[in-house]
């Protein structure tokens, strides 16, 4: 069985690097905002990166050492299986399990400066390795509903995540270009918000926008669909931490 | 998150025009708009940011700015300054509701 | 001065909240009174002054921006302030840069906020009383799905 799913994943990544139409949302902004990515002495993120490496400092390097060689490709294969709840689990919840249960130290709120900051210093130590999905066969009915959620027409407005995404990705809604929605960048700066965040506060936004009841923060339906979006995107280059418009 | 970010080089040749950057940590809130109650989010701005040059003798006002509202939160401001002795640059920004925040950083100068 | 309130409704999601414009004739008259007040009677000529910025931005709560003087920076020649002025946002003035020959380049960069398509201008006063400027014109774009 597991050797069926990595076979299908290879085959996944194998096809859409062939032909890869696909693009990042770096690909669609301007130069200057691309430039502000670039440049870690001007990308506002760097401001929760920082404080991810002095968190690091304190409460990881004792069993984790050097993130950069010990956290090198984690980001790029979450969200993973975890045993405990039989579930998949993203980076943020692996932290904060970390901190519960081997730290025996206070979880760390969800979307909080805090968490947001350690997650993005782990995720960094991924950038510019390909996205990588855990092949873990487990994870794959979580990865089917994930695809469902992700094909389900929801809200007022009544569209799927793929109407927009997959067929009018390039295409433009109001003064914008619709991305393809990949999750590259993750936790990333996104203009709109003048902070650093979460791609579960980016689906969140998305909910809203089609007049949708937005799924709770840490909801399973989240988790799923951050799934999903990683075996879509594999094979992608990591940017964390981007800047989005 | 870390309040502040400044990256220079740690060296530069006397007379070289050394790049500063910097970023500082602050919603810069306008005092224009609404919150989630629908009352007016009270002003609170970074409104001066100062760098200071010590070269061991004099310390020199050598860049300054006044900041509005149509200025980014997160503030980043970017200038140069000529390296003349090695020394300390000292950065400050100051603001609404008692905001200070300084950061020193050394300069070697050969 | 009435203000004019005008909400923005986004083509098929919801944009959130209003956005405060006034009209551009006010906006216009404005923006030359915040300019000549900064140049203290000095007729302001165009030139030597560059205003690095996107023509289109994608979103007006971030928008880049450079400003570079052509000056030597010299004791004899040297920029001693550079002025940021919009023309629609809330109030004219964005920022004020203080340089003097101790900067080495007269170049400035920051970000800035457009509450809509506008007209910028960055005004540079140089040590013998002389002021330079650079106007340039922005077409800001509003982001869709927006949090509520």
């Amino acid at each position: 069985m597991k050797r069926l799913v990595s076979l299908l994943l290879a085959l996944l990544v194998v096809h859409a690097l062939a032909a890869d139409a696909r693009r990042s949302g770096f690909d669609d902004m301007s130069p200057q905002v691309q430039a502000m990515q670039r440049d870690d002495a001007a990308n506002p993120a760097m401001l929760w990166v920082k404080e991810g490496e002095a968190m690091w400092g304190r409460d990881c390097v004792r069993c984790h050492g050097d993130a950069a060689t010990s956290m090198r490709g984690v980001a790029a294969r979450y969200p993973d299986f975890d045993t405990a709840s039989q579930r998949p689990i993203t980076l943020s919840q692996r932290i904060n399990q970390c901190r519960a249960t081997r730290q025996h130290s206070m979880p760390l709120a969800a979307e909080s400066d805090a968490l947001l900051s350690l997650e993005s210093y782990v995720a960094m130590q991924s950038r510019g390795q390909p996205i990588a999905p855990s092949a873990d066969p487990r994870l794959q009915p979580f990865r089917e509903r994930g695809e469902q959620l992700f094909r389900r027409r929801i809200g007022q407005l009544d569209f799927s995540c793929a109407q927009c995404h997959d067929e009018h990705a390039g295409q433009h809604l109001g003064g914008s270009t619709i991305p393809q929605a990949h999750p590259t960048g993750y936790p990333q700066y996104r203009l709109e918000w003048q902070a650093l965040a979460s791609l579960q506060r980016r689906l969140r936004n998305c909910m809203n926008g089609v007049r949708a009841e937005p799924f709770a923060y840490g909801a399973p339906e989240l988790t799923e669909l951050e799934l999903y979006l990683a075996a879509r995107a594999a094979g992608m280059r990591l940017e964390t931490p981007a800047v989005r418009p | 998150m870390a309040r502040a970010l400044i990256t220079m080089p740690p060296t530069a040749k006397r007379g070289d025009v050394v790049e500063i950057r910097t970023l500082i940590a602050h919603p810069m809130e306008t005092g224009y708009r609404p919150g989630e109650d629908g009352a007016i989010v009270p002003r609170n701005l970074i409104r001066r940011f100062s760098c200071h040059y010590h070269d061991g003798r004099d310390e020199v006002l050598v860049f300054s700015a006044e900041l509005f509202p149509a200025v980014a939160a997160n503030p980043f401001i970017a200038f140069s300054t000529v390296a003349t002795a090695s020394g300390t640059l000292r950065f400050s920004w100051s603001g609404d509701q008692g905001f200070t925040q300084t950061e020193t950083v050394s300069l070697v100068v050969t | 001065m009435m203000m004019k309130r005008r909400e923005l409704i986004g083509a098929a999601v919801g944009l959130a909240g209003a956005v405060w414009v006034r009209p551009a004739a006010a906006n216009a008259d404005e923006l030359a009174a915040a300019i000549a007040a900064f140049a203290g009677g000095v007729p302001v000529r165009a030139g030597r002054v560059e205003f690095e910025i996107a023509p289109l931005v994608e979103n007006g709560n971030t928008v880049p921006i450079t400003v570079r003087v052509q000056s030597p920076m010299n004791e004899a020649d040297h920029v001693k302030v550079i002025a940021i002025f919009n023309q629609s946002n809330p109030q004219r003035d964005v920022a004020n840069f203080f340089l003097g020959p101790r900067a080495g380049r007269a170049t400035v960069s920051t970000r800035i906020r457009l509450a809509t398509s506008q007209q910028l201008v960055a005004v540079a006063k140089m040590n013998d009383g002389s002021c330079w400027s650079h106007s340039v014109d922005v077409l800001v774009t509003l982001a869709a799905c927006v949090e509520p």
